[in-house]
């Protein structure tokens, strides 16, 4: 298949691999953190971790958009699905995401009209066909979605339809990245940058990381020669002792960004002043809302949101595991109360999550008694 | 054996609750429409039971519900599958069909066309495999209860005498093979509902694989050692089912999935792993290690067996998995479906 065999290609996979053990000095270990889901769940899928030498160590970021959303959000949006006169409508990654009453799915299940949509415009279709219900559309996601929830607001407006809402929950990558590096107890030798935000943002957001902490940052796309040429992107800069941003993903991604993109964003959102991440706790102007030109169409504006804010459950440690301080199955919960089928916290749900793709992927690493297979 | 009848013929345009009230109306939708699709003599007596002679051996008998949505789809309906679907679980059982029934149970203002539709698709299917359906039965619920029709069906089979399947008889050496491309009949479903824009020419693959796995009984009798549909949940599941119940491990090969190309482009757009994505036309065979070129060649040799392939092997696990291991070295666990990305797709 065009434009993915050539990335999968095992020759060009060996070579990648054969230069990355060239590239790693055996005295150092090397922690280079995958900021984005998408990574994260294409190296399990690829097994590509275990092709990698010991000392080459892969640290899975804070990029799966439903991982970071704390769970008092996915409540106040279920508590707007609760009304009969609502069609509550999401990407499929959230439907299976627990708040603390329940899943999108536990809702539906229990007569809420629960939808699953792949675009918002899709929502707003929805809306034009219910005029005498109001549908709510939960966004979720990075720069990666976002633009496609500014897109849709754009149309709503323009077509005057009056019974749409956005419940946004968009988040910018950036502040997160800066979280991470400024946390005491995380220590990284370098990045491999998200490939679907950057087509959106481009690669100038990340020059302070080079600048302002020495880090090496490869933007990568999702295939597995990406993803391993990007590490030898990292490796060879750390080699050189140097820190720039790298784009691997030039295919793809424009160093500029999308600007039509960017116009929509600047256009519907404002920054927030603070957004509290799911295990990273709150963090100053790291989430979008919409703004008062598009009230009319805001969920928070329009609809009774009490901002509820519920803690995880206790010995859950999404937040360790976020931030890479811990690896998923070194979280007390992992394979036993934890688990894809019954999942306590969101990193175990989405097929981006670290937890749920070490669970379904990984498995050298994995202690014998696990309960591999009762999924 | 032919029992003299009454013409009826049934003109309702619609299915409404007094079709399924047992009374006149009752008798005439039956007599009407769907006895004379499905005429056998076993059927045609109409009476409470089918009765016949059990014959000698092991029997096989399975059931199914169908409830699909959309009822038509490219490559298929809701009533060849219901059909197709218990004659494949005979067929992975190696038995060969005896009779087959039906259940209906009908939404009322269901459009008459649409079952007679649906009817018809169903004995075209039987027809095909020389199967009759000998015996049946049909509810009508309020409008808005149920979504169209749903099927039920049993079927009775006759064991080839020949076979010996079990996930006991599973061993290390034994190699897994694969009737033919996979993930058609989910996709099918996914985009036949039309909630994506994605347009595609994919078609289900529901087929009956009664002669594939005869060949095989044929080829191997005892040799060949466990095999199984991979519908819901797809290969991924089957293959992990066969892990755990055989206790091995089974290692495939990830070059050797078959999957049409506009299969796989979808399933990368959605992110789907074709692996666990529902097929009604493609099972899994497990035979023993030194006849797989001989099984490979009679399913080959076989009509709709042309794509078989050696999906890979059974290793002694110390944990049952399932592993897929890439040409680069890498190796993943291929994991049961959890949860359902794509409810009623059978």
């Amino acid at each position: 298949m065009k434009y993915v065999d050539e990335f999968r290609d095992p020759d060009m996979i060996r070579k990648a691999l054969h230069e990355i053990r060239l590239l790693a000095d055996p005295q150092r270990h090397y922690r280079v953190m995958e900021v984005c889901g998408g990574h994260t769940h294409a190296i399990f899928r690829f097994g590509l971790n275990e092709l990698l030498p010991p000392n080459v160590e892969l640290i899975h970021g804070p990029g799966c958009p439903v991982c970071v959303l704390p769970m008092g959000r996915i409540d106040d949006g279920l508590e707007l699905a609760g009304d009969p006169n609502v069609i509550f409508t999401a990407f499929g990654d959230m439907m299976r995401v627990p708040g603390s009453k329940g899943s999108p799915l536990e809702s539906k299940a229990r007569g809420a009209d629960v939808r699953i949509v792949y675009s918002p415009l899709d929502a707003l279709k929805i809306a034009q066909q219910n005029p005498g219900r109001r549908v709510v559309f939960f966004a979720i996601g990075f720069e990666t979605t976002a633009p496609s929830t500014a897109l849709t607001l754009l149309r709503a407006r323009a077509l005057g339809v009056t019974n749409f809402v956005v419940f946004c929950n968009h988040v910018t990558i950036i502040p997160a990245i800066r979280a991470i590096l400024d946390s005491p107890d995380m220590r990284l030798e370098g990045f491999i940058g998200p490939g679907h935000v950057s087509t959106v943002i481009g690669c100038r957001p990340y020059e302070f990381i080079a600048r302002d902490y020495r880090c090496p940052i490869a933007v990568s796309g999702f295939e597995p020669v990406d993803i391993l040429q990007s590490l030898v992107m990292v490796l060879r800069q750390l080699r050189a002792g140097v820190a720039k941003v790298e784009n691997q993903y030039s295919r793809v991604v424009p160093w500029e960004g999308n600007m039509a993109a960017l116009r929509a964003l600047a256009e519907v959102f404002e920054v927030r002043p603070h957004f509290e991440w799911r295990g990273l706790g709150f963090i100053s102007h790291s989430a979008l809302r919409i703004r008062d030109s598009f009230a009319a169409w805001d969920a928070e504006k329009t609809m009774p949101i009490r901002g509820v804010s519920v803690a995880d459950p206790k010995a859950a440690q999404c937040g360790e595991v976020l931030k890479g301080v811990l690896k998923p199955h070194q979280c007390k919960l992992f394979g036993k109360e934890c688990t894809p089928e019954h999942p306590i916290g969101a990193l175990m749900v989405s097929p981006e999550g670290a937890c749920a793709a070490h669970f379904k992927y990984a498995h050298l690493e994995l202690p014998q008694q696990l309960p591999i297979l009762q999924g | 054996m032919s029992v003299t009848q009454e013409q009826i013929d049934f003109y309702d345009k619609q299915i409404s609750m007094s079709h399924g009230a047992g009374g006149e109306a009752s008798r005439r939708l039956i007599e009407g429409l769907i006895r004379p699709l499905f005429s056998n003599p076993l059927l045609d007596a109409l009476s409470d039971a089918a009765i016949f002679a059990a014959p000698a051996g092991r029997l096989a008998m399975t059931a199914d519900s169908f409830v699909v949505q959309p009822l038509i789809f490219p490559g298929g309906s809701i009533g060849e599958l219901a059909v197709n679907g218990t004659l494949n679980d005979l067929a992975v059982s190696a038995a060969r069909p005896i009779c087959l029934t039906a259940a209906f149970i009908l939404e009322a203002g269901l459009p008459t066309e649409v079952l007679r539709r649906e009817v018809e698709a169903m004995a075209n299917a039987a027809r095909r495999a020389g199967v009759p359906i000998v015996a049946g039965d049909t509810k009508v619920v309020e409008h808005g209860r149920a979504d169209g029709i749903y099927i039920s069906t049993t079927g009775l089979g006759q064991v080839d005498p020949r076979a010996d399947l079990g996930p006991n008889r599973v061993q290390a050496g034994d190699q897994v093979l694969l009737s033919g491309p996979i993930g058609n009949h989910g996709m099918a479903i996914m985009l036949a509902r039309a909630e994506l824009d994605i347009e595609a020419d994919i078609r289900s693959d529901t087929r009956a694989l009664g002669g594939l796995t005869a060949a095989l009984v044929e080829c191997l009798g005892a040799d060949l050692k466990w095999m199984r549909d991979a519908t819901r949940g797809g290969v991924a599941t089957v293959l992990n089912e066969l892990a755990r119940d055989a206790e091995v491990t089974v290692t495939i090969a990830e070059e050797a999935v078959p999957v049409d190309d506009v299969v796989r482009g979808a399933c990368e757009l959605l992110g789907l792993d074709p692996l666990q994505v529902a097929n009604e036309g493609q099972f899994i065979a497990v035979v023993a290690g030194h006849r797989a070129d001989a099984a490979l060649a009679a399913l080959r040799s076989t009509p709709g067996g042309e794509r078989a392939c050696r999906l890979g092997e059974v290793a002694a696990g110390r944990r049952p998995c399932v592993l897929a291991k890439a040409a680069y070295g890498g190796v993943r666990v291929v994991d049961m479906l959890i949860g359902d990305p794509l409810p009623r797709i059978c």
